[in-house]
């Protein structure tokens, strides 16, 4: 099991992945940096000074960043590109998926401001599909980063593995879940809570972990325990660990800053429907846009919040009982 | 080189031109029908770049010094094939396998199948960028290898193509040589009447690339004549990107559809077959 802290992180997101690029490229002269006019907004500047001629600023040009940094593969260098979430999947889709993941090309895909942490970038910027998208994308790992602990792990992992990746993260400020040098493993979901007699499991991502520990807190004083799957692997998903939980707990809540219907609760759905069917309720954003508004806010709109994940969690309990008893 | 090897290189790429043609044809017809317009256009660049200009060793397609291709107009694949076979990258034979089952030429260029072909297209623009990517990688290197580049005049209907023609040029990428493939048509039409490109040389020039327009771009002794004008600028340590724009015949070398919108990808019998052959046999002993 994992231990928590749910403080709020001393660094920002992009400080610790500005930090850690520049922490990599020290050790890996192949490393460039791409983006499309979001440095300032991603902190990556420093980067900039300290690498000037490994830096390639591309404008506001989605597509063809991606397709030079395609070619820079090819030529053997190993390429970050950034740019919002919303913009990584949903524009530059056709070349990620020809350009890269089709001719076997090795890119780093950052998408930052993921769902709700877009914020008041509003509906236009605001990505509840990109993990879906890219999920259907064959050969491609589709991680989200939980904290900067986990940031910098797979950041590590991405600089060394070949191969097209996509990453979301949040940009400014996150909850710190994970002790200092963490080891993960892709296609390995996080155990971070097991309780004793636990009822269900909630299998969270990004933002929703810290929510789904804080639901925790309230469901044991409840006398109701869970499990908690942290699955920043969504492709490779752990199906193992979602069958076990299916299995050794009976129940599941999918609590994701995404949209339900490509993303966890799908991936998750499909893994239990094949194997061990069980109630599941899907926390995350059902068929909607985004919108303008403060975290907490949109939080609650879309029903994302730790009080959601505590009703999913009682009604996927009370679901069961009833499915036992049948 | 004197006029009379000079005259002797012309002979032998023309023939080489003609071969492309007839490989390409008979690629095409052997499986029925395909890209046979846009890759007739093609067939005189591509005899001067493989057959002179590239510096590129056949029996090692990865070698390091190699000059790049990217034939952006992915769909124009088969006379691409043709030039590699015939250039020794791959037996002959395969190009009796284009798009059959399980095949390693498949109709739009892949660089993960065919030993020679180094970026894969066929969704428009892309290998345009791919190519600049390439460039750029190579540049900060510092290494000498040319990335060459063809675009169709249609594909330059893609955005994608202009945002790659910005960063080239911010980017100072003298070492990325590309060619329009001129020839007024795309699968639905003439150009002109669908989406202009209209003057490409002036589009090029205000988007800071050095353009050198060739009115006849099927013609073998034009093409070296513009490599020689890029190069030479290149030598007064000109970094822009070159882009040379060939006006050409969509499907030159088979009358029945040269230059017509039918050209673009059509069905090719044994009979239609023989004529064309007996047509570009006819250019390359004209030659």
């Amino acid at each position: 099991m994992i231990e928590h802290t749910l403080e709020n992180e001393k660094q920002e997101m992009r400080q610790a992945f500005c930090q850690c690029l520049l922490d990599l490229a020290a050790d890996e002269e192949r490393l460039v940096l791409l983006d499309a006019d979001l440095m300032s907004a991603m902190g990556t500047k420093p980067f900039q000074e300290a690498y000037p001629e490994r830096t390639v600023d591309c404008g506001i040009q989605e597509a063809n960043m991606i397709g030079t940094a395609v070619g820079l593969s090819l030529t053997g260098k190993i390429p970050f590109a950034h740019t919002f979430a919303s913009f990584m999947s949903r524009r530059a889709l056709d070349q990620i998926f020809i350009s890269g993941a089709y001719s076997k090309a090795n890119v780093k895909l950052i998408g930052s401001d993921p769902g709700i942490t877009a914020k008041t970038n509003g509906g236009t910027h605001m990505s509840f599909e990109d993990m879906g998208i890219m999920r259907g994308i064959p050969t491609m790992t589709v991680l989200e980063a939980t904290d900067i602990t986990m940031l910098k792990w797979i950041m590590g992992w991405m600089a060394r593995t070949y191969g097209m990746q996509y990453m979301r993260l949040v940009r400014k400020q996150c909850v710190k879940i994970y002790r200092d040098g963490t080891d993960f493993q892709i296609g390995k979901a996080v155990q971070v809570m097991n309780q004793f007699d636990a009822q269900a499991t909630i299998i969270a991502s990004g933002v929703c972990v810290a929510e789904s520990i804080k639901a925790a807190r309230t469901l044991s004083d409840e006398g109701i325990g869970v499990r908690i799957l942290d699955m920043f692997t969504w492709k490779p998903l752990d199906n193992q660990a979602v069958i076990d939980a299916a299995k050794q707990t009976g129940a599941i809540v999918t609590a994701e800053n995404h949209n339900v219907n490509t993303g966890l609760g799908a991936a998750v759905s499909e893994a239990v429907a094949s194997s061990c069917p069980v109630p599941i309720e899907f926390i995350g954003v059902h068929d909607r846009f985004g919108q303008v508004g403060d975290q907490d806010y949109l939080a609650q709109q879309y029903g994302m919040t730790a009080k959601d994940i505590v009703e999913a969690v009682r009604k996927v309990v009370d679901r069961k009982r009833l499915y036992l008893h049948r | 080189m004197n006029e009379s090897t000079d005259a002797d290189k012309v002979r032998e790429l023309k023939q080489f031109a003609g071969r492309i043609r007839q490989e390409t044809v008979k690629e095409i017809s052997a499986f029925g029908t395909g890209h046979v317009g846009g890759s007739l256009s093609i067939a005189d660049l591509l005899a001067v770049l493989y057959g002179q200009e590239m510096n590129i060793k056949p029996e090692d397609p990865q070698w390091a010094d190699r000059d790049w291709f990217v034939l952006s107009k992915g769909h124009c694949a088969p006379a691409l094939y043709a030039t590699l076979a015939l250039r020794g990258y791959f037996p002959m034979d395969w190009l009796n396998t284009l798009n059959r089952n399980g095949t390693n030429l498949p109709s739009h260029a892949d660089r993960l199948k065919v030993p020679g072909v180094d970026v894969t297209a066929g969704s428009l623009g892309q290998g345009a960028s791919v190519a600049v990517g390439v460039a750029l990688g190579l540049k900060m290197d510092g290494r000498d290898n040319k990335v060459y580049l063809v675009i169709g005049d249609g594909e330059s209907q893609e955005g994608q193509i202009w945002e790659m023609a910005l960063f080239a040029a911010q980017h100072r990428l003298g070492n990325l040589i590309a060619f329009i493939d001129y020839n007024g048509l795309q699968l639905d039409g003439y150009c002109k009447d669908i989406c202009s490109l209209g003057d490409a040389t002036a589009k090029f020039e205000a988007f800071g690339w050095q353009v050198v327009d060739v009115p006849d771009g099927n013609d073998v002794p034009s093409i070296l004549q513009a490599l020689e004008t890029v190069r030479s600028k290149a030598q007064k340590a000109d970094d822009r990107p070159s882009m040379i724009v060939l006006h050409t015949v969509k499907g030159l070398g088979w009358s029945e559809i040269a230059g017509t919108p039918k050209s673009h990808s059509t069905s090719i019998n044994e009979q239609q077959r023989d004529q064309a052959l007996a047509e570009i046999q006819t250019m390359m002993n004209a030659a």
